[in-house]
């Protein structure tokens, strides 16, 4: 096990690697020139060109490539084009609220998407499972900008009972929380439906009826475990999705997050802190993925993780 | 004598209700089980031997399968009569069952030893501690070397032989009165199986529990029961004790059966067939649902269904050969002629 979590973490590197180059390119070749976004309109071509040298932009790209793995490898991101303070900084400000977020997100994936595949599976065709996943359909179909103005609507303007927007206190965690893991929550109800019909078909699941255990325990002991297995693949890449989802929630909530700061990086063309944001974020969805091979092992011990 | 009688069937009736038609999986099945006792119920697929198995336990899935009408008496109890929670109090406790594919039928994630105690704490209310020693004792009993090791371990660590074992232990280690073998070796290679074999009749003899044995090989049924149900079609068509169902066979099917067996010292060109194919269960035919493939067929047998005849007192057979119409209609026959 330690030998493998070693393996996947040294595995990283090359990842990462991938990831600056990725992002390093795209932001080379979208339109717009850093330097005179940064000096401000009606800024003198003398200003806009000792600009272009201070950032070293007239550099050759593989140049500024490796000047920026080396500003890495030494633990800085660069700082902020617009600002000039570290990129790295205004991160891990930023990363916490993120991770506050795509963890109540995740949460309500998990939480209201098994609980809704177990109802409907248990009793599959019943009014129960189809009203499940009838819902699901929906959560999987809502954008999750709509859905969130729609919640923000009901919950905030008419209702009064949350706020409208902002991250000062749980209240506010609530709608985007919900926003962001409804999609995540709808598949994998259904996710967790189709494997949990599976299973409770198996010759094991029959042999624990026939020794007297309660349907419950059949259910959770028996049947819930073996069905988690393709849900934890599906919960994983949900994750994925959720932090690219939260670029549009926190948009749509005015929350000062790692995605946010992504968006309002690209407006403005500043590459050290789109670089960044990205980075980190693909750093957490490895670590995701490491955590969910790591949860497979854990379910069911016959996958040889090396 | 009565008072040893276990396990009661009557005229159980076990149908399958589809969008095709209802099918007659069992179709007025009778037999009694006694106590310390093996009886052999065999048939070809699909005859309907292991849906009396699960129909015993109550464990037939519904829709679409469903007990229409009969009764299952345990000492005088009716199972088919009884609510979710008494039938699960007779599960894994005084019945037991043994299924065929020792591969599948364990929870590949839980380890073996917690599947044998878990049975032990609910039905004996053991603890945590004396139940997982119980499991332990129970894996030793079946003769798996290394128990305390192999209890921690899950299935896909052990054998298809060890498996079965485990199963066997799984199943016996409530004490049960009765055990329902379905097929328990056919997924085994042959030494396995004779070891497998060996083991149940040894627990049978040191527990005194009464063992349905359900099977498809003859062979078996030689070497571990005392009396067999042949089964053709959903229904019972001989029932006798062993000895005598070889030395006697009294159905055709049953004599095309013991027939069909390779012989080891007669010289044989060819083995023996049974020609044709069972019929549907969802269109059995009027008379004898064997009628078609009967070398001995007659009008009577394809217009009316026979009844169980008692031959001798332990003889009891399906076919109108054995009864007075059957010696009229000859007579008829040889008048015409």
């Amino acid at each position: 096990m330690l030998l493998f979590i070693l393996k996947r973490l040294a595995q990283v590197v090359p990842v990462i690697f991938g990831v600056t180059l990725v992002v390093f390119l795209i932001m080379q070749m979208v339109p717009g020139d850093p330097a005179i976004i940064m000096a401000g309109e009606g800024a003198s071509t003398e200003t806009v060109e000792q600009l272009r040298e201070d950032l070293g932009l007239n550099e050759p790209l593989h140049v500024q490539y490796f000047s920026y793995i080396g500003n890495i490898l030494q633990g800085s991101l660069g700082n902020s084009l617009k600002n000039n303070q570290p990129v790295l900084d205004e991160i891990l400000i930023r990363l916490p609220i993120t991770m506050e977020l795509a963890f109540f997100s995740i949460l309500i994936t998990i939480v209201l998407g098994l609980t809704a595949g177990i109802i409907s599976a248990v009793k599959p065709y019943s009014v129960s499972d189809i009203s499940v996943m009838v819902v699901a359909l929906l959560g999987i179909s809502l954008p999750s900008f709509w859905l969130g103005l729609l919640l923000m609507y009901t919950f905030s303007i008419k209702l009064q009972w949350l706020p409208v927007a902002g991250w000062d206190s749980f209240a506010h965690i609530i709608l985007p929380a919900i926003t962001l893991g409804a999609g995540g929550a709808a598949i994998v109800a259904r996710m967790t439906r189709s494997s949990m019909l599976e299973v409770i078909g198996q010759d094991y699941v029959r042999t624990a009826r026939a020794k007297g255990l309660k349907e419950h325990t059949i259910i959770y002991k028996h049947a819930l475990r073996n069905a988690l297995i393709p849900v934890i693949t599906v919960v994983g890449l949900q994750f994925g999705s959720l932090l690219g989802g939260t670029v549009i929630v926190e948009s749509v909530f005015a929350i000062n997050g790692l995605g946010r700061m992504i968006v309002d990086a690209i407006r403005t063309r500043d590459i050290p802190m789109v670089q960044g944001g990205v980075l980190v974020a693909s750093l957490v969805f490895v670590f995701v993925n490491l955590l969910v091979d790591v949860m497979y092992k854990v379910f069911n011990k016959r996958i040889d993780l090396n | 004598m009565k008072e040893d009688i276990l396990l009661e069937v009557k005229n159980l009736k076990t149908h399958f209700i589809t969008s095709k038609g209802t099918a007659k999986a069992v179709d007025g099945l009778d037999f009694v089980l006694k106590k310390g006792e093996t009886l052999g119920i065999v048939g070809e697929s699909g005859c309907g031997k292991s849906i009396t198995s699960l129909s015993i336990l109550r464990l037939i899935p519904s829709p679409p399968g469903k007990i229409v009408d009969g009764q299952i008496l345990l000492h005088g109890k009716d199972l088919v009569e009884m609510s979710d929670q008494e039938i699960r109090k007779i599960r894994g406790n005084q019945i037991s069952m043994i299924f065929q594919e020792p591969m599948t039928s364990l929870n590949p994630v839980i380890p073996v030893g917690e599947q044998i105690a878990e049975a032990l704490r609910l039905h004996q209310k053991l603890s945590r501690k004396q139940a997982w020693e119980k499991a332990v004792e129970m894996i030793r009993l079946v003769g798996i070397p290394a128990p305390e090791k192999r209890a921690k371990q899950e299935p896909y660590q052990l054998s298809g032989g060890m498996r079965q074992r485990v199963m066997i232990a799984m199943a016996l280690a409530c004490t049960p009165e009765v055990l329902i073998a379905d097929e328990p070796t056919t997924a085994l290679d042959v030494t396995i199986q004779a070891q497998i074999l060996e083991l149940m009749k040894d627990l049978q003899r040191k527990i005194g529990m009464g063992i349905i044995f359900i099977t498809h090989d003859l062979g078996v049924v030689a070497e571990m029961c005392d009396k067999v149900a042949v089964m053709y079609a959903g229904q019972i068509v001989e029932y006798q004790t062993t000895a005598n169902l070889f030395k006697t066979p009294l159905h055709p099917y049953t004599q095309g059966l013991i027939g069909s067996l390779p012989k080891l010292y007669e010289d044989q060109e060819e083995l023996q067939i049974i020609e044709g194919t069972v019929p549907s269960p969802y269109d059995y035919p009027t008379g004898c649902r064997f009628a078609d493939r009967c070398p001995f067929v007659q009008d009577l047998c394809r217009n009316q269904q026979p009844e169980i005849i008692h031959v001798e007192d332990s003889q009891q057979v399906r076919c109108w050969k054995y009864t007075d119409q059957w010696k009229e209609e000859l007579v008829k026959e040889e008048v015409i002629l």
